[in-house]
């Protein structure tokens, strides 16, 4: 008999164009909808077909799991021997192995299985092809979870292909099921995991998806933007549901396009974002400039991953926030959020448009690789809304877009409502928007430019903080796509020593940031090399930064690692 | 004063002599012929000193960044189609910095018109060769004159599919504005080539020299006739004026879009269409 824990670690690992990803969702959404507690995340190498990609998937019947991968695998699924030797690494004591015996490299594997998954596509489909429908058959007799939610989604997913591809799928499936199930007799594996009925009507959301969904409930209606991983997943979501909402898409020749057709679109009022990754965005920061200094909103989504150039194109890093801190030339005034769950994605993306609007300012939005792939539950009713402020005024004759005022900002009209003229002018420019060489013209601009920041600071968002933070002695802090593994982290160390603060907006910061901190030691965790955020909170806050705990391999924080990072200090 | 006309004095930034003065007339003229309003009419302009026109129109403005007119032109189209649109810049600026711009653009066809003054020439950084500098042409970065092919702006826009190619010329006041009228009316991505002057930096490109050599597109020329319409575009030696190409049975790029006559500042939030999408995900 094998005792597992109340939260199970399942990989599946195989080849590019073996279909682990048809596995992850469809676990997912059958796991989810089951009633069990949720999360995936995968990684995989930057090519079409071959290499070793996995998926975790982690399972728990309590509380959905924080939204963290972990090091540790209950149950490894490995469609080829590549895919065993690429995750031998974190196969353990507890880890049972599912794959085939012959050219496996099953040296020191205690808990072996050797599963016939080509056989078995063999026989149920004539080709390997299916080997995927039969590892998902395997995991889900190990389970013990019902295989009737699998055979509705292969039918769903395979439909387009026939008939034939559709049973041929799910008789594969009832093999692999039959054997997990036969297996798990044998071996004694029990999965001690409750179904919660109330998860059922969850949402699924990875992080592109929330961020789209963020995207449309903050009211924007147009996207120029260039295919740039892991970024065009957003403008994906969009494509996919631009006709019904009417948001107006469009793929540009390149990001310099992107980011001008988005401010053009802005300039005559729409919501507009521009989504790409730190090369993509390199291109877009003359734009991000003109942006500052015509004082027109522009939503700006990168999703990170490992530089400098072409780095790790499909892998994970937090390495772009200084980019987006220092990127345009000349100084004018900008916002940055970093969600670190979907909820925050929804919540962020609305802001950024908001703060965009209201300010006149570019926002960026900063995600990772990590962040945009992994997928975790949210329940339908804490989906956050904000209302939409029309910022937008009619204009009439002798309308000056850049008049002076008190907090330097000017009504904000757009070309056609109303009887003034918008001009906007990336020279200096006076009150009416033309060309000005004046030294005082320039000094008053510079000013109004400016005198927006104080109140963009106070309206900062506060970082979250959990696990009393008040009381401890140390600030553990995350910004972005860390906060799961955070989060999971400093609970379980259960240390009265640490506290967590999880930051999604990253600047301004909040000036109330520095009474939270004071008198506390402060350890920043980031998913790059020098520590950025932690710099910046020097910078901002005047704080003295004690360590950084830094990862910059290209791969995420697994809860051990940082739970090992962080132990000398509960 | 007219429409389109500075409601104040203006200090205009050209050189006296400059082939700018003539086309800023024959624009407001062209502007007000055709009815258009100066509030629901957008001027994107990218820099230089063509770039600077809509500073001295009295029209909404868009002066953005060196080679991007296009693009933003583009946005504010697709965002208001309701809006008269025009890109307006210099050869150095649409043709080179925002090259990439012309073609794809044209590929996607929105209602706009692409006014490029080219006078063959780098005018506000004093001199330099643009793409359309003839070869030998000695200036100060190539001491001992162009080493590249000229790049052919009209053949570029007709091989791909830019639905309305012209090219006219400011000394002939009259089918300027002839030419700039059709472009601004023609439903679809019309370019326009204007040869202008730069009476300073430009000394073998001159008015005389235009005059003599632009002639007028044949009288039997069919614009329709794409291959005889790059066979006219071809020409060097002597170049031709007038409408080379036009193609009336493309879709417009707002239509493929389904971009309906309302403007994006007035969209209603789709509450319905949302929780659908919302829906999708549980």
């Amino acid at each position: 008999m094998s005792q597992y824990s109340k939260d199970i670690s399942i990989v599946v690992g195989g080849a590019a164009g073996q279909g682990i990803q048809t596995v992850e969702a469809a676990l997912m959404r059958i796991l989810k909808d089951a009633g069990y507690g949720v999360f995936a995340c995968k990684e995989y190498m930057s090519r079409v077909r071959g290499g070793s990609n996995s998926v975790e998937i982690r399972l728990s019947s309590t509380k959905a799991p924080r939204r963290a991968c972990v090091r540790r695998i209950d149950f490894l699924f490995a469609l080829d021997a590549p895919a065993l030797r690429h995750l031998k690494w974190r196969v353990g004591e507890g880890t049972t192995v599912f794959a085939e015996k012959a050219g496996a490299d099953s040296d020191g594997i205690r808990r072996f299985i050797d599963t016939p998954i080509v056989r078995f596509a063999n026989e149920a489909g004539g080709s390997p092809l299916y080997a995927n429908s039969v590892a998902l058959g395997v995991v889900l007799g190990v389970l013990g979870v019902s295989s009737e939610g699998a055979e509705a989604f292969l039918r769903k997913a395979f439909a387009r292909k026939g008939e034939d591809v559709v049973e041929k799928n799910v008789a594969a499936l009832r093999k692999g099921y039959d054997f997990g199930r036969h297996t798990a007799y044998a071996e004694g594996i029990e999965v001690p995991l409750t179904p919660d009925e109330e998860k059922k009507d969850d949402l699924l959301l990875d992080g592109t998806t929330a961020l789209g969904i963020g995207a449309l409930a903050g009211g924007c209606d147009f996207i120029s933007s260039y295919p740039m991983s892991p970024g065009t997943g957003v403008l994906a979501f969009l494509a996919q549901h631009a006709k019904k909402c009417g948001v107006v898409v469009d793929q540009a020749e390149d990001e310099i396009s992107a980011i001008n057709a988005g401010l053009g679109a802005s300039y005559a009022g729409a919501r507009a974002l521009v989504t790409t990754s730190g090369g993509g965005f390199d291109l877009m920061q003359e734009g991000v400039s003109l942006s500052g200094m015509i004082e027109t909103p522009i939503v700006i989504h990168i999703g990170q991953r490992p530089g400098p150039a072409t780095g790790l194109p499909t892998r994970t890093e937090q390495g772009d926030l200084n980019l987006a801190l220092y990127a345009g030339h000349g100084e004018f005034v900008r916002a940055i959020y970093a969600p670190g769950t979907p909820a925050e994605a929804i919540e962020t993306m609305q802001k950024a448009f908001d703060t965009a609007d209201a300010y006149q300012i570019p926002v960026f939005v900063l995600s990772d690789q990590y962040f945009l792939d992994a997928v975790s539950p949210l329940d339908a009713g804490d989906v956050p809304r904000m209302p939409i402020t029309k910022h937008v005024v009619k204009s009439e004759n002798g309308y000056h877009r850049y008049a002076l005022s008190k907090d330097g900002l000017s009504p904000r009209a757009v070309p056609g409502h109303g009887d003034g003229l918008v001009c906007v002018d990336s020279d200096e420019h006076d009150e009416s928007g033309h060309i000005t060489e004046s030294f005082d013209v320039r000094k008053a601009m510079m000013e109004k430019r400016f005198r927006r920041l104080d109140a963009l600071r106070d309206d900062a968002m506060m970082p979250k903080s959990f696990d009393n933070f008040e009381e401890s002695e140390t600030a553990v802090i995350s910004w972005g796509s860390n906060k799961g593994v955070l989060e999971e982290v400093i609970g379980k160390l259960g240390s009265k020593t640490l506290g967590g603060l999880h930051f999604a907006q990253v600047f301004p910061i909040n000036p109330d940031v520095k009474k939270l901190l004071k008198g506390k030691r402060i350890v920043v965790v980031e998913n790059n090399h020098s520590g950025q955020f932690a710099d910046l909170l020097v910078r901002e806050l005047g704080v003295k930064v004690s360590r950084r705990v830094l990862k910059s391999t290209g791969e995420p924080f697994s809860v051990e690692e940082l739970i090992e990072e962080l132990r000398s200090e509960a | 004063m007219l429409p389109f006309d500075m409601p104040q004095d203006t200090d205009i930034a050209w050189c006296p002599g400059c082939g700018n003065f003539p086309l800023l007339v024959i624009l407001k003229d062209v502007l007000r012929d055709l009815g258009r309003k100066p509030s629901e009419t957008v001027i994107a302009s990218g820099i230089g000193q063509a770039a600077k026109m809509p500073q001295y129109v009295d029209v909404n403005m868009f002066n953005g960044l060196h080679g991007r007119s296009i693009p933003v032109a583009m946005g504010v189209k697709l965002a208001n189609r309701k809006l008269t649109v025009i890109a307006e810049s210099g050869d150095g600026d649409i043709y080179g910095e925002g090259g990439n711009h012309l073609l794809h653009a044209a590929r996607r066809n929105p209602d706009m018109t692409v006014l490029v003054h080219n006078n063959m020439v780098y005018g506000l950084t004093k001199g330099q060769a643009s793409p359309t500098s003839e070869e030998g042409m000695k200036n100060p970065v190539q001491p001992d004159g162009v080493i590249v092919e000229p790049f052919n702006p009209m053949a570029v826009a007709i091989s791909v599919d830019a639905p309305f190619v012209a090219r006219t010329y400011v000394g002939d006041p009259a089918h300027a504005k002839e030419i700039i009228k059709a472009a601004i009316e023609f439903p679809g991505f019309a370019v326009v080539d204007i040869f202008t002057p730069c009476v300073v930096f430009n000394k073998l490109n001159t008015y005389q020299w235009f005059k003599e050599h632009a002639y007028p597109v044949p009288e039997d020329h069919d614009p329709s006739d794409r291959v005889a319409a790059f066979e006219l575009a071809l020409e060097t030696e002597r170049l031709p004026l007038g409408v080379l190409y036009r193609n009336d049975s493309r879709e417009l790029y707002e239509d493929r879009l389904s971009i309906t006559e309302t403007p994006l500042y007035e969209r209603k939030f789709p509450e319905s269409a949302f929780q659908e999408v919302l829906a999708g995900y549980r």
